[in-house]
């Protein structure tokens, strides 16, 4: 079956991460996406624009509200996300604590809904 | 097989049956289809089938396979009923293999991984003891609500909601990987004792599902150990858990007054109990690794010592409570310890450990904080203090036994 992992982070830490930091970040990604598709769990990712580019929409009675930012404000935002296939939570929950997004923030499993 | 002793009548047997195999039947279906849910109304099904079957048609040979077969029938319908197509790879699969067991007559014993999947980190842990105990033993929602003194009603939804949470996220049926196997057994083992401590806050021993508890808690423990007998820290349980239940009666006196443990009258304990309590503490030492429940059981062993010295073992106590409290930060842990320091050292020396105390915010409402400070402020001849202390304690206590013992204490200081 698949999870989504949803990548959580503080997107301002990371922004005013060093260099180096953001370097050693993005090679620790590269290096768990590669691992999950040569063990072929991986079905899709990407990581995520900043907050300061959402726009969020609801209609409420037929009219349509548009609003600029993210749905939630907390400490923590959703920044990108891994689609997985796994046999189970337990291997599911193996992947998301490799994810380099787990060491500086959190990563919410969910179960696909399958039709 | 199933052990059916002396019973011979049909119902009795099929008890019999439930009483012992509910657990491993539930266990073999939801494993090989990881909806606890489903497998339960199809058990409860069989269980009714065999109750108005086996009075006519006699006893089948293997009472198990039958339940099996008529608790597979039972799922078919439903599955015809609701006619998903997801269900039926699961099915297939558990058909299969219980083709094998009504060959082979036996039935895999998978209580262990659903006792882990109870306990799984993604389980809610104090929904996990009221899980086993509805999975492993087939208690109903309402018998654990009032062990846990919760409603009925909520705790039905909380155990619904935990078994929908193992079939949606697919929380797996199997043992944990070697490397998980320590934390993971630890919380197997925690929810196991908080079943044993609901049943055991019932000193009078008057509430029948309560104290059963204590018992099916010990009776789960069994279990682990003989599925896993070289797991040191589950020996522990069950031992900590033995000599506690030794102690059970010697709690109260005929006239249901509290006795506190340096006053119970050592022929009034459980001494076959105690004796297997320490037998199982003997092989956890064998072992190689401590661990709280061990440091736990090695320190009432250190109290029933009493039984052949007549006085209990204080500097080892001391010992096993300096261990425990390097394992724990437990509040209570460092208070039991300053008692005993005042045993080995001196009411001063342990007062002086209660005032460090004094600014944790947990042990300010904590009933017994304020029965041992009064105690050793009496010892120290600080009467007005003591006083003080006990009123406290009296206040903070919900079980009238106690609260009667303590105002005896606070009317002895004049």
């Amino acid at each position: 079956m698949q999870y989504l992992m949803l990548i959580y982070g503080n997107e301002a830490a990371m922004a005013a991460a060093s260099e180096a930091a953001t370097n050693e970040r993005q090679a620790a990604y590269m290096a768990y996406g590669k691992a999950m598709t040569d063990a072929g769990v991986l079905v899709g990712g990407q990581r995520l624009r900043p907050t300061s580019a959402a726009t969020t929409v609801r209609t409420t009675n037929g009219k349509i509200q548009v609003l600029d930012g993210p749905y939630t404000d907390t400490k923590e935002q959703l920044g990108g996300y891994f689609l997985i296939e796994a046999p189970d939570l337990d291997v599911a929950l193996s992947w998301a604590q490799r994810c380099p997004g787990a060491a500086q923030g959190v990563i919410e499993v969910r179960p696909i809904w399958s039709m | 097989m199933t052990d059916l002793g002396d019973v011979t009548d049909p119902a009795g047997i099929a008890d019999v049956v439930a009483r012992a195999s509910y657990g491993k039947l539930l266990a073999f279906i939801a494993a090989r289809t990881g909806d606890l849910a489903e497998a339960e109304d199809a058990l409860s099904d069989a269980f009714a089938a065999a109750l108005s079957d086996w009075p006519t048609h006699g006893v089948p040979d293997n009472p198990q396979a039958w339940l099996l077969t008529v608790a597979r029938r039972k799922r078919v319908d439903r599955a015809r009923r609701a006619r998903t197509v997801a269900q039926s790879s699961p099915h297939l699969r558990l058909l299969a293999e219980e083709r094998g067991t009504r060959t082979a007559s036996k039935i895999p014993d998978d209580r262990l991984a659903m006792m882990f999947v109870c306990a799984h980190p993604a389980i809610d842990p104090t929904v996990r003891a009221p899980l086993m105990l509805q999975t492993v033993l087939g208690l109903d929602a309402a018998t654990i609500a009032s062990a846990f003194l919760s409603a009925p009603a909520t705790m039905g939804q909380r155990l619904v909601r935990a078994k929908a949470r193992i079939k949606l996220a697919a929380i797996p049926f199997r043992l944990p990987e070697r490397a998980d196997l320590p934390e993971r057994l630890a919380a197997v083992l925690d929810a196991i004792y908080a079943a044993f401590s609901a049943g055991w806050t019932d000193p009078a021993g008057t509430d029948l599902v309560r104290r059963d508890l204590a018992l099916e808690a010990i009776w789960l423990c069994r279990l682990i150990v003989s599925l896993l007998p070289d797991e040191p820290e589950a020996l522990g349980l069950l031992a900590l858990m033995l000599y506690a239940e030794a102690r059970r009666t010697a709690r109260r006196t005929a006239a249901g007054d509290y006795v506190p443990l340096d006053e119970q009258a050592v022929a009034t304990w459980d001494a076959a109990m105690i004796d297997q309590a320490e037998a199982a503490l003997l092989r956890a030492s064998t072992l190689g690794t401590v661990g709280r429940y061990q440091l736990e059981a090695a320190l009432q062993s250190a109290h029933v010592n009493r039984r052949q010295t007549g006085r209990s073992d204080w500097p080892a106590i001391l010992r096993f409570y300096d261990a425990l409290a390097a394992v724990t930060d437990s509040p209570v842990v460092a208070l039991n310890r300053a008692v005993v320091l005042a045993e080995t050292a001196g009411a001063a020396a342990g007062l002086a450990e209660l005032d460090a105390l004094a600014d944790d915010a947990r042990l300010a409402t904590y009933q017994p904080y304020w029965a041992a400070r009064a105690g050793l402020l009496a010892r120290s001849d600080r009467i007005a203090e003591a006083r003080e202390a006990y009123r406290r304690a009296i206040g903070l206590e919900a079980d009238p036994a106690v609260r009667r013992f303590l105002a005896k204490r606070l009317n002895a200081l004049e």
